[in-house]
């Protein structure tokens, strides 16, 4: 067992215990953080996938920035575990019994999957921001620019959705 | 093709010519303008007739191919006309008499409304149309439209007066009876069809294709086609319509019973004669019913007081009589009978028509008497009608009857003795209604005596012309042993075979001697009981039995009327509320309570909707998996 | 590494957030579970970015393709979390409260 087995091993449980936490968890703060965790062990997937550039930025946009959203949110809310709204216990059980099933379904369909020829290589530099940057402003310079438009428009909604509607009241 | 022939579809076509402009014009049309298209369109048919019978009776005959009106892969119907012996002398009948009532009812009809007026002859000539269309047709199915037609229209004008309800059900009651019988006809035609693959006489008659039939075949075709007369021409067990189709105006009921409509039976037996002569089983069939319903309709006559009834079944009787020939294979009698019976029962209900006209409206015979004095013509004619009826010697009547009489006698003596005892009731009655009604003193009230009057022109010239023939009309058919050349069976031999009478002339001598001498002597009873006669309550329970017609009716009611309208109700209130409408609101509601079951699924929670979302994945992705 | 193993992982997270969303009903929640399963979506691509980038039939860009297929997801989901918290703070300012079923419009 080498290193990397060690390494993919520990974070993927990290990456289900905290996802699971983060679904379980009474309180909204817990459940944000827990998310955080999530996203920290997905960047250490990165790494280990040769995709440094995409690692940190996981950790920049999404730990750091949307996560940080998220919190602003709750926090403006006031929301924690006594205003937690409960759901039918019944319609828990279903809602997981549905989704392991979903995922036994989905799993022993890949288990018969056959997935030799792919194998995975020692060394890549695609994840270099140099590999990444010259791919991304050659090839995909449309798309880039075009989700220059998509934020701005995302921004406007935002503001125009935020704003304290004076025709209600 | 002879020229005259070529003029025969105006035949049929011009009656309904006069029935579409009276019936369009009925608002317009002045009565005179009404009377002289209605009489006039009968009248040049007739002409025409006369014409057509002409060339018939040098020996042509043709059948006419108009068009086709039914092409099936293996069977084809035409639209074809007959032109033979037997339909000759039918359009004579039909197109002669109803020439002759159209011209009577222009007078006798004269105080209806303008409209009614027109209405009234628009069916009229539809009458006639339908009838003339039954007699000509080439096949069963142009009589069967003939046949239909007959129905409807006697369905029509027995409901002329249609604001009366019981007029209005005699006529449904005659048109219920009459498909009845009709379904039986149907029926027959379309065993013919299976059988034989075609509905055209010529082709049915041909011995190739009788022999097609099984005895069973043709004995059930036989029965079926029976029951089809009984509706229409009133034999027993349908009979019951023609006495309630009284309700109608008198020359309608002449129409009906002498010149169209009760004749369609005995005309399609006796065009079928080649059939019914293969089914003995039948014949003894007809014998039986057409005795039965002559000696049952001849003594309820004997208790009759209105003096449309009597005639009503007296004309019932007469065409027992008929069935008693058809039955005894002597298909020339009964033809013979019909035409001797046309004359004189049309006589006589016109003679009564005029009888009523004159007491203004007045039908029942109690309270006549006396009207020898008042309107001689109509005496005088209906007196000749009564003997002609009754078989006198030198009559119209005897010649038919004695036919038919000798006939039975030779088929078996005991029908001779029924028909003959028949005969004798039909001179009793008849006579009792002439002298009840001609002679004694006046027994209406005083206003009615003020009134009487003998009826006009256009009524008695019918009525004369009627009467000569009643006299003269029997010596077509004078038989052999008087020293006749017995025309009409040399006439209608080609068409219709009767059984090969043997009986010796002292025999025939001796028979109509003794029905001569014993119909005279009823008619002395007659005069005897009823010369001076005086309202007088039926006193012996045969006399009840008989003046409430048998109760037949009532058993009718009973048997038939009152357990179908039980079932109706039962219909009504368990197979239409429970059931059906069972059926129909429990979809309703089943449609209902399963909405309401499903409506839980539109919760409107996007969380159940994700549920669901998710829940389809999975059977998705399981099925595209694994199956 | 087995591409198996992150695949199953992948689903697993996938599944995880799956169940979250039809289990709670905070909408904060909810939205953080649509999150966790873009990053399940976003970790697939990754993996299979370093499995076929040896692949000679395949561009030679393949595998930094997939890496910038995951910034436009990132991008995506920086709009939509945007735009998303904007409608849960004015669902909050309307009814007072996170908790979907309030949310039950679609019945009428």
């Amino acid at each position: 067992m080498n290193i990397t087995t060690i390494l993919f091993i520990l974070l993927s449980v990290m990456a289900i215990g905290s996802a699971v936490m983060m679904i379980s968890s009474k309180s909204p703060v817990h459940s944000v953080l827990w998310l955080v965790v999530v996203f920290f062990a997905i960047s250490g997937h990165y790494i280990l996938l040769n995709a440094q550039f995409l690692a940190i930025v996981n950790i920049i946009v999404y730990a750091g920035a949307i996560m940080v959203l998220f919190l602003f949110v709750v926090m403006l809310m006031n929301l924690n575990a006594e205003t937690e709204p409960i759901k039918n216990y019944r319609l828990q059980l279903v809602g997981i019994v549905a989704g392991g099933l979903l995922l036994l379904v989905i799993i022993s369909a890949i288990m018969k999957m056959d997935v030799e020829h792919l194998v995975q290589t020692k060394d890549g530099d695609a994840g270099l921001i140099k590999v990444l940057g010259m791919n991304l402003f050659k090839n995909y310079v449309l798309p880039f620019e075009i989700s220059s438009v998509l934020f701005l428009s995302a921004m406007i909604g935002a503001v125009v959705i935020g704003k304290k509607d004076e025709n209600v009241n | 093709m002879n020229t005259i022939f070529q003029l025969a579809w105006l035949i049929p076509i011009l009656p309904l010519v006069g029935f579409v402009i009276n019936g369009l014009g009925r608002k317009t049309l002045s009565k005179t303008l009404v009377g002289i298209i209605g009489s006039g369109v009968i009248l040049i048919s007739f002409v025409i007739s006369v014409l057509v019978f002409l060339q018939i009776k040098q020996g042509h005959t043709d059948v006419i191919h108009y068009f086709d009106f039914i092409q099936l892969r293996s069977l084809s119907i035409a639209v074809d006309f007959k032109l033979d012996q037997l339909s000759g002398l039918f359009l004579l009948i039909i197109t002669g008499i109803g020439f002759l009532i159209h011209l009577y009812s222009t007078s006798y009809m004269h105080e209806e409304d303008n409209k009614d007026f027109a209405k009234y002859f628009a069916y009229l000539n539809l009458f006639v149309f339908s009838m003339l269309l039954l007699v000509l047709g080439a096949n069963y199915i142009v009589m069967f439209v003939g046949w239909e037609g007959v129905g409807l229209c006697s369905y029509l004008l027995i409901g002329y007066w249609f604001r009366n309800s019981d007029y209005t059900n005699a006529a449904k009651k005659a048109f219920v009876m009459n498909r009845i019988g009709d379904l039986g006809f149907l029926l027959a035609v379309f065993w013919l069809i299976s059988k034989i693959g075609s509905v055209s006489y010529d082709q049915i008659f041909l011995s190739a294709n009788l022999a097609k039939l099984s005895v069973f075949d043709i004995t059930g075709i036989t029965l079926l086609m029976f029951v089809g007369a009984t509706g229409k021409s009133a034999q027993i067990p349908l009979y019951t319509w023609l006495p309630d189709a009284m309700a109608g105006p008198t020359p309608v009921s002449a129409l009906i019973h002498a010149a169209t409509m009760v004749t369609a039976g005995i005309y399609m037996i006796a065009r079928s004669s080649a059939l019914f002569s293969l089914a003995p089983i039948t014949q003894h069939v007809i014998t039986i019913v057409g005795l039965a319903t002559a000696l049952l309709a001849a003594s309820i006559a004997i208790q009759q007081n209105d003096i449309k009834k009597v005639l009503a079944y007296s004309t019932v009787s007469q065409l027992g009589f008929m069935f008693v020939a058809l039955g005894t294979g002597n298909y020339v009698a009964a033809v013979f009978h019909v035409l001797t019976h046309a004359f004189f029962k049309a006589l006589m209900f016109l003679g009564s028509g005029s009888v009523i006209h004159a007491m203004g409206g007045e039908q029942d015979i109690r309270k006549m008497g006396g009207l020898h004095k008042h309107m001689k013509i109509t005496s005088i004619t209906f007196f000749i009608g009564c003997l002609a009826i009754s078989g006198i010697p030198g009559f119209s009547g005897f010649f038919s009857k004695d036919s038919i009489l000798s006939g039975a006698y030779e088929y078996h003596p005991f029908v001779y003795a029924i028909a003959l005892f028949t005969a004798l009731l039909t001179a009793f009655y008849m006579f009792r209604l002439y002298f009840i009604t001609f002679t004694g003193k006046f027994r209406g009230t005083h206003d009615q005596e003020h009134h009487l009057h003998e009826s006009p022109l256009a009524m008695t010239f019918p009525l004369i012309v009627l009467a000569i023939l009643s006299i003269v009309g029997g010596y077509i058919g004078v038989p052999a042993s008087l020293g006749g050349h017995d025309e009409l069976s040399i006439y209608l031999s080609p068409v219709v075979k009767s059984v090969e009478q043997s009986l010796a002339h002292e025999t025939e001598y001796v028979l109509m001697g003794l029905s001569s001498v014993l119909v005279i002597l009823s008619i002395l009873f007659a005069w005897v009981k009823f010369r001076n006669y005086k309202n007088a309550l039926p006193t012996t329970w045969l006399q009840k039995v008989l003046e409430n017609k048998w109760y037949v009716d009532e058993f009718y009611q009973k048997i038939v009327v009152e357990p179908v309208q039980s079932l109706s109700v039962f219909f009504n209130n368990v197979i239409e509320n429970k059931i059906v409408d069972g059926i129909v609101n429990g979809v309703g509601k089943l449609v209902n309570y399963s909405s309401r079951q499903l409506r839980w699924l539109q919760s409107g929670q996007v969380g159940a909707y994700v549920l669901l979302m998710v829940l389809g994945m999975l059977i998705l992705f399981f099925i595209q998996l694994f199956l | 590494m087995d591409i198996k193993l992150y695949i199953i992982l992948a689903i697993t997270l996938f599944t995880i957030g799956m169940i979250g969303v039809l289990v709670r009903r905070n909408a904060i929640i909810i939205f953080m579970c649509v999150e966790l399963m873009l990053n399940a979506v976003n970790l697939l691509l990754v993996a299979f970015s370093k499995m076929h980038a040896l692949n000679p039939s395949l561009s030679p860009t393949v595998a930094s393709d997939a890496q910038i297929f995951v910034f436009f997801i990132m991008v995506v989901a920086a709009a939509e979390v945007s735009v998303g918290l904007a409608i849960i703070v004015m669902m909050y300012r309307n009814v007072h409260t996170v908790d979907v079923n309030f949310l039950n419009r679609l019945k009428h």
